[in-house]
């Protein structure tokens, strides 16, 4: 237990001593998004009946830069470990292969969420917020940065260096985000990219995210419950399965 | 008693390179073992599959009779490993660097031992300070402390000295010996043979991942019954003499060397006929340096 716990703080500390950077940086980019955006498109789009676009966003940009954040926490802590050589230092030690996905998974939620509150907490400056289902809120900005979580730890074993995991940021994360219904309704959308959203995960976090404020959604919150608890499961699963091999850790 | 160490036709394959070709050795509790060979031999492979960092390709490896693989848990808990490389994480000071690596090992309250090695490695004026601040042999003290913070019975360093000054050198072993005599192995890689001399009962020679030697130091070095004789002389060195030299300095000594003692009796009879006065004489066995290139040259 305290191995776990010893492990989790020291990956909170780790992006912790630089906030800054790893949190505060995040809120003021999806701050100048909902200013820019929110400011350019007011008036011209009505989402969803009765909503400002600026109110519509920001549960969206929220979403977004949790998943983000999440993702870069376990990756880029892996990673540098790694190219550092100072991952010897947690590898030597008894600690399972699940106490190390655990830890690294809980840093990498407790930075997504910090992050997500922040951007949230801050917006309520800029447009009133409903909140018509908490519940549902909390469980996809759980669920969402877990997932998001356990894929930056599979990028950060993968990842040899900083390309390499730039490429996961820049080719997967970001187009998965950005194309994810951020930004508008999929409704909006022509057929075509209507059904590819389909297939886009993050796009029932933020559907599923954004029903827990205004009630309204997509697709039924229920599916995107599913798929994202759904995905939460299988990359655990893929990622306690690499940890316990010691792909790329062990040699 | 347990077998501090034990590999049993370990063997490790990275692709087509055979880092370790079948090697077998038992350390036993208490000892301070020498593991020795040229860059490439395999020595920080062997090192890596003691402590889980690497896995064998095949054969059994074990720590305090807990196998690395099934049981590491206890075989990790039973093995402290300072790296060859000098590495750090650049987030902490050296408390904290201490405290979180004593947390990993499970424990919780590990201020008097953390204390204790600070100051033994004379860590006690860069406790509060940033990693990235220290010096390259401050980093290494650190390194020495972070695989010690949780007493284990066994520790391997590899390497602890590359780059570091004589007096850290000095303090290191000093601190080092102290640990052997309160009971822990020592396992330890070095290229300095003055060192494995001085410090290790039994030493291991590798070479392309085979052991090609394996015995107590002192019968090592017994095993070239040879010695040298450094002459500094009144007049030149007698003709006879001449296929001996194994040296000359610029100073003016001249090094024979000799096959066996006896050989020194000669050497005397021949600067007596030739009436040469020996102005200054030593006689040295050959170290561990010696023992080892001939070793490495003739397997």
């Amino acid at each position: 237990m305290a191995g776990f716990y010893t492990l989790f703080y020291k990956e909170w500390l780790r992006f912790w001593k630089v906030s800054v950077q790893t949190v505060l940086a995040p809120v003021l980019t999806a701050l100048l998004y909902l200013l820019v955006f929110g400011h350019a498109l007011r008036g011209r789009l009505e989402v969803f009946p009765g909503v400002e676009y600026t109110t519509f966003l920001i549960p969206g940009l929220a979403m977004m830069a949790m998943l983000q954040n999440a993702f870069a926490n376990g990756s880029s802590s892996l990673m540098q470990s790694k190219m550092t050589g100072n991952i010897v230092f947690v590898l030597l030690p008894p600690l399972s292969h699940r106490v190390f996905f655990l830890a690294y998974l809980l840093a990498a939620m407790a930075r997504g969420i910090l992050v997500g509150s922040g951007v949230l907490l801050a917006a309520l400056w800029f447009a009133d917020l409903p909140l018509a289902h908490p519940l549902w809120v909390l469980m996809f900005g759980v669920a969402s940065s877990g997932v998001l979580g356990a894929l930056g730890i599979v990028a950060g074993i993968y990842s040899d260096k900083i390309e390499q995991l730039a490429v996961f940021t820049n080719f997967i994360i970001l187009p998965l985000t950005f194309l994810s219904g951020v930004f508008y309704s999929i409704r909006s959308l022509p057929s075509f990219w209507q059904a590819a959203s389909h297939f886009n995960p993050v796009f029932y976090m933020i559907d599923g995210f954004r029903y827990g404020f205004f009630g309204v959604a997509d697709t039924s919150p229920w599916l995107s419950l599913t798929i994202v608890v759904g995905s939460f499961i299988a990359l655990s699963l893929l990622t306690l399965g690499l940890l316990k091999s010691g792909y790329k850790l062990r040699h | 008693m347990t077998h501090a160490i034990e590999v049993i036709d370990v063997t490790k394959r990275y692709g087509s390179l055979q880092a370790l070709a079948g090697i077998s050795l038992a350390v036993e509790q208490g000892e301070f073992f020498g593991l020795l060979g040229p860059n490439g031999a395999g020595k920080t492979t062997l090192i890596s599959i003691l402590a889980g960092l690497t896995r064998a390709s095949r054969g059994t490896a074990r720590i305090m009779g807990h196998d690395v693989g099934t049981n590491y848990r206890e075989a990790r808990r039973a093995l402290g490993v300072v790296p060859q490389e000098l590495v750090f994480d650049p987030f902490f000071t050296v408390r904290e660097a201490l405290t979180i690596q004593s947390g990993y090992f499970g424990l919780r309250d590990n201020r008097a031992w953390i204390d204790e090695v600070i100051e033994n490695l004379d860590l006690g004026d860069k406790a509060d300070a940033n990693m990235r601040s220290l010096s390259g042999g401050m980093k290494r003290r650190v390194l020495v402390a972070q695989a010690l913070v949780h007493k284990p019975p066994v520790i391997v360093l590899d390497e602890p000295t590359a780059g570091v000054d004589v007096e850290l050198r000095q303090a290191l072993w000093r601190f080092i010996r102290r640990l052997n005599s309160d009971g822990h192995t020592i396992v330890l890689t070095t290229h300095y043979l003055e060192e494995a001399e001085a410090l290790c009962g039994r030493v291991a020679m590798l070479k392309q991942g085979r052991i090609v030697t394996l015995d107590k130091t002192e019968n090592l070095l017994r095993l070239h019954s040879g010695c040298y004789v450094e002459l500094r002389l009144g007049g030149a060195l007698p003709a006879e003499l001449e296929p001996l030299v194994k040296d000359r300095r610029e100073d003016g000594a001249i090094r024979l060397a000799l096959p066996e003692y006896a050989g020194v009796e000669r050497v005397m009879a021949a600067l007596r006929e030739s009436q040469v006065t020996i102005q200054e004489m030593e006689i040295m066995r050959p170290d561990l340096e010696e023992v080892f290139v001939q070793i490495m040259r003739r397997s």
